[in-house]
């Protein structure tokens, strides 16, 4: 079995911008128990600043609010769910598409979901109107040392 | 951030020296207008040597100041950008526009 669950964290903080920071080096460092390259590092932290940034900027439009994160770690994949419970977005499939933005005024440029789209294997969006957003995003981590592990059928 | 200007080749060099995010964008954007505005250069050139991180704040943030410059006839360059952060630029489109001069050649390196 490959899916078995190994470790989870849970980080809850507020929405204010000096806490996007915080949050994608705390999800790196929890992140590197899975000894991921240097570059899959940088890809878990810039996915994580963009939906953090987006809960912000877009879910609580820069009021106070409470950020959830949720990360699971597997033999040799990560999960991070973020979450906040603001405004919600309407039309998810509109919001995904590259160079959207509902805030050009804030130069925004539209690029956030492709940036988690490209630097994860997966991204799911859910969303509600006046309830919240929850991004899912999952990475898979290369085995680093070259040594194929074994699969163990429990 | 640090600021030098070339008064001799109206080259403003605006040296970011922390990460970019939404948080550390208001302060960048704010400066470098500022320096813009004052200085009308014919070149913007932003030194990415000491940035490790940025996310899609730091794109706004570019073509921002890539239309300021604009506005008043210059033009815009990166340099010493590493390759986590070219991915982002690439993705973005916006190379078509501002030009990445890798180290050595650069106008930066000539007035040094
Ligand atoms: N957590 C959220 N709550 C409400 N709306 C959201 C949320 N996240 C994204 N959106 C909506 O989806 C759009 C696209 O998001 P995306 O991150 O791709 O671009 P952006 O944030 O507008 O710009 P950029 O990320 O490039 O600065 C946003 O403009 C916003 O309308
Ligand atoms: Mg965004």
């Amino acid at each position: 079995m490959k899916n078995v669950y190994e470790n989870e964290m849970k980080l809850e903080f507020l929405s204010k911008s000096s806490n996007e920071s915080f949050a994608r080096i705390t999800v790196a460092a929890f992140a590197s128990q899975l000894d991921p390259s240097l570059e899959e590092i940088a890809d878990i932290k810039t996915a994580v600043s963009e939906a953090v940034t987006n809960c912000i900027i877009h879910g609580y439009e820069e009021k106070e609010g409470i950020i959830k994160i949720k990360c699971r770690l597997f033999a040799n994949s990560i999960e991070i769910e973020i979450s906040d419970n603001g405004k919600g977005i309407e039309d998810i499939e509109k919001a995904r598409q590259v160079l959207y933005t509902s805030k050009s005024e804030l130069e925004r440029s539209g690029m956030g979901f492709t940036i988690m789209e490209s630097f994860m294997d997966e991204v799911k969006v859910e969303s509600v109107l006046g309830v919240g957003t929850k991004v899912t995003m999952k990475k898979m981590i290369k085995v680093s040392d070259g040594i194929e592990e074994m699969e163990v059928k429990l | 951030m640090k600021v030098e200007y070339k008064k001799k080749d109206k080259l403003l060099i605006l040296k970011i020296t922390e990460e970019i995010d939404h948080h550390s964008c208001e302060k960048i954007k704010k400066r470098a207008d500022y320096e813009i505005e004052i200085h009308i250069p014919k070149k913007v050139v932003f030194d990415f040597s000491n940035v490790n991180f940025m996310d899609s704040s730091g794109i706004g943030m570019i073509i921002g100041r890539y239309k300021l410059a604009k506005m008043f006839g210059g033009e815009m360059e990166l340099i010493n950008v590493k390759p986590s952060i070219k991915k982002i630029l690439e993705m973005s489109g916006i190379l078509k526009l501002i030009s990445i001069e890798e180290t050595g050649g650069s106008e930066f390196e000539k007035c040094i």
